[in-house]
C-alpha cells in the first residue's frame, strides 16, 4: 500500500510541475460567455462561475496543495528539531518552552492558523507560516521525549566521557537516531497541513481567492452546490486522494521502522 | 486523589493562562500594523486610527494585556468591531447549534468506533479487520467539508432522504432537530471515527496478548465476558486519551461543517467575522474552544483513576 501511496504522489508531483503543458489553459483566464458549464470535451472539469476552466485550475492547484504542505512538513521539522535538541538538553530551558508548546497545542490547530490568517494579508507564505506554528508542537514534543531517552544512553554518557563536545553530541550521536521517527511524522504534518489548508482557503482564510488553490475552487463551488456540484468534486476527490497517497506512504514507513508497531496498527 | 486534583487543576490554570497570552500576543507578533489589516484596503487613515483606539493599541504591551486579562476575568471577552456587541453575547447567542452538533456527534461516534475497533480486534486478520482498518485510513484522508458535500450529493439531493442545509432548535420538536442534524454529525464524526476504531482496535491487542487474558478463557469465561469485562477495561486508558485529543478535529470541524450546512453556531459566526476581519470575534472563540478543549483532557486525566484503579497519585 506504501508502494501505491508513493506512485499516486509521484504522480501528483509530475502533474504539478508540468501544469503548462497538460492540456491546461491560463488558470485565471476570464470568459463570461462560457461560464458555468458543465464538465464536456472542450472543458474536461467544466467551467466556473467567471467562466474559467476548472481542469485547468484543479491542475494549478495541485502546486498549491504539494507546496503547502511539503514547505511545512519542512520548516515544522527543521524548527521542532533546533527547538526540542535544546530544550531536551537545556535543563532550566525546558519547562518554560514546554509550557509555551502545551499552551499552543492547546489551541486547536485551525483557530490558530484562522486567527494568524485574521491578522495577516492573504498570501501562500503567510498561510504556510501560521499551519506551521500551529503544527511546530507536535514535533517539539516528539524530538524532546526521543531526546530524553538517548541522552540517557550509554554511548552518548560515553561521548560525553571521552570529551566529545556537546553540538557534536547533538549532531553525531542523537540527531542520526532521531532521524526515522521524524520522517513518518513529517508524512503526518505534511497530510495534515494540506487539509488545513484547504479547510483555510474554503471558509475564506486562506491563499487569495484569485489563485487557484483546491480549497478555493470548492469555496467557489460552495453556493453552487444544486446546479454546479463539479465544482466541489474534482477538486475534492484530487485532495481526498493526494492526501490519502501521503498517509499510506507515512503508515508504509511506520511499518518498516517498527516491526512491532506495524503487527498493531 | 485530592492532591493529583489540586495539582492538575493548578497546571490547567498555568496552560490557560499560556493560552490566553499567546492568543492576545498574536496581534503583535503578526507583522505589520494589525490595525490597518483589520481596517481593509480602502480603509482611511481615520479608520485606521479608530481601531487603533478601540483595540488599545497605542498603549504599551504589558499594559494592553493587563487591561486585558483583567476584563477577561470578568468575563469580558472585548467587543465586536462590526456589530458593537460584547463578543460573549455573540458567542452565547450561537451556542445551541453547535453543542447540539458537537454533543451529538461525540456521542454516536464513540457508539459506533468503540464497537468497530473491539471486534476488529477480536477478528484480527479477517475481511472485517481490514475493512475497518481501510475505513480507518480513508476516514483520516477525506477532509470533512468533501465528505460533507458526498453525503449532500447522495442524501440530500439525488435520494431527496434528508435536508441540504439549515438548522431547527431541539424547542420545534426532536424530529425536526435531529433530521438537520444527521448529515453533518456523520460528516463531522466520519474523522473521530476513525481515530478512536484505529486506537481501540491497537489498544485491545495488546490487551488481548496478555497472560491474564488467556487466564480469564482458560477457566472457560463466555468469549463476551472475557472480551467486556477483562480487555476493554484494561484497554480504556489510551482510548479515553485518544476520545480527549480528538475534540480538537471535532472543535475545527465544527467550524467548516457549519460553513456547509449553513448551521447557524459558533463556527459560523467565526467564519462571517474571518470575512470581516472582526477580530475580537476570533479572539474570543479561540479562547472559548481552547479552554473547553483544556477542560475535557482535564476531565479524560482524572477519569483514568475510574478505568486503571491502580493509578494512585
Amino acid at each position: 500500500m506504501a508502494i501505491v501511496g508513493g506512485v499516486i504522489l509521484v504522480v501528483m508531483i509530475v502533474v504539478a510541475v508540468c501544469a503548462p503543458w497538460l492540456g491546461t489553459i491560463d488558470p485565471e483566464a476570464v470568459s463570461p460567455i462560457t461560464r458555468l458549464k458543465a464538465p464536456s470535451s472542450a472543458h474536461w472539469f467544466g467551467t466556473d462561475m467567471l467562466g474559467r476552466d476548472v481542469y485547468s485550475r484543479v491542475v494549478y492547484g495541485a502546486r498549491i496543495s504539494l507546496i503547502v504542505g511539503l514547505a511545512v512538513a519542512l520548516i515544522s521539522t527543521v524548527l521542532g528539531i533546533v527547538i526540542g535538541l535544546l530544550t531536551g538538553y537545556i535543563r532550566w530551558l525546558d519547562p518554560i518552552v514546554m509550557r509555551v508548546m502545551d499552551g499552543l497545542m492547546s489551541i486547536p490547530s485551525v483557530l490558530l492558523a484562522i486567527a494568524l490568517m485574521a491578522l495577516t494579508k492573504a498570501s501562500v507564505g503567510n498561510v504556510i507560516a501560521a499551519i506551521t506554528l500551529a503544527e511546530v508542537p507536535r514535533v517539539v514534543r516528539l524530538v524532546r521525549s526521543l531526546v530524553l531517552t538517548l541522552r540517557e544512553q550509554t554511548y552518548v554518557e560515553a561521548a560525553i566521557a571521552a570529551g566529545t563536545s556537546l553540538p557534536r553530541v547533538l549532531m553525531r550521536h542523537i540527531l542520526p537516531n532521531i532521524v526515522a521517527p521524524l520522517l513518518v511524522q513529517g508524512t503526518y504534518v505534511c497530510g495534515s497541513a494540506m487539509i488545513t489548508e484547504a479547510i483555510l482557503s474554503f471558509i475564506g482564510a486562506g491563499t487569495p481567492p484569485n489563485i487557484p488553490s483546491w480549497g478555493n475552487i470548492m469555496a467557489e463551488g460552495r453556493s453552487l452546490i444544486q446546479i454546479a456540484g463539479y465544482l466541489i468534486l474534482f477538486p475534492g476527490l484530487c485532495l481526498s486522494l493526494t492526501v490519502l497517497a501521503v498517509n499510506l506512504l507515512g503508515d508504509g514507513m511506520r511499518d518498516a521502522l517498527d516491526p512491532r508497531l506495524a503487527r498493531r496498527m | 486523589m485530592i492532591a493529583y486534583v489540586v495539582r492538575r487543576l493548578f497546571s490547567t490554570v498555568v496552560v490557560m493562562a499560556v493560552v490566553a497570552f499567546v492568543v492576545f500576543s498574536l496581534l503583535y507578533l503578526t507583522p505589520g500594523d494589525p490595525a490597518a489589516v483589520i481596517a481593509g484596503d480602502i480603509a482611511t487613515s481615520e479608520d485606521i486610527q479608530r481601531i487603533h483606539q478601540r483595540l488599545g493599541l497605542d498603549d504599551p504591551f504589558l499594559v494592553q494585556f493587563g487591561r486585558w486579562a483583567g476584563a477577561l476575568a470578568h468575563g469580558d471577552l472585548g467587543t465586536s468591531i462590526f456589530t458593537n456587541l460584547p463578543v460573549a453575547q455573540l458567542i452565547g447567542q450561537r451556542v445551541e447549534p453547535t453543542l447540539s452538533l458537537t454533543l451529538c456527534t461525540l456521542v454516536v461516534a464513540i457508539a459506533v468506533a468503540v464497537p468497530l475497533g473491539v471486534v476488529a480486534a477480536a477478528k484480527a486478520g479477517t475481511w472485517f479487520d481490514r475493512a475497518v482498518m481501510a475505513f480507518s485510513v480513508l476516514g483520516f484522508s477525506v477532509p470533512v467539508f468533501v465528505l460533507a458535500y458526498i453525503l449532500i450529493f447522495t442524501f440530500a439531493v439525488a435520494l431527496d432522504w434528508l435536508p441540504v442545509q439549515g438548522y431547527r432548535s431541539i424547542h420545534e420538536g426532536f424530529w425536526p432537530w435531529l433530521r438537520h442534524l444527521i448529515l453533518p454529525s456523520i460528516a463531522l464524526g466520519t474523522v473521530y471515527v476513525a481515530l478512536i476504531a484505529r486506537m481501540t482496535r491497537a489498544s485491545m491487542l495488546d490487551v488481548l496478548a496478555q497472560d491474564y487474558v488467556r487466564t480469564a478463557q482458560a477457566k472457560g469465561l463466555a468469549p463476551d465476558q472475557v472480551l467486556l469485562g477483562h480487555a476493554l477495561k484494561n484497554a480504556a486508558v489510551p482510548i479515553m486519551t485518544i476520545i480527549g485529543i480528538g475534540v480538537a478535529l471535532l472543535i475545527s470541524g465544527a467550524i467548516v461543517t457549519e460553513t456547509v450546512f449553513a448551521l447557524p453556531g459558533i463556527g459560523r459566526l467565526t467564519v462571517d467575522a474571518i470575512l470581516r476581519r472582526d477580530y475580537p470575534i476570533i479572539q474570543g472563540v479561540t479562547l472559548i474552544f481552547s479552554a473547553i478543549y483544556v477542560l475535557v483532557n482535564l476531565a479524560v486525566d482524572l477519569s483514568y483513576a475510574f478505568f486503571d484503579p491502580r493509578i494512585r497519585y
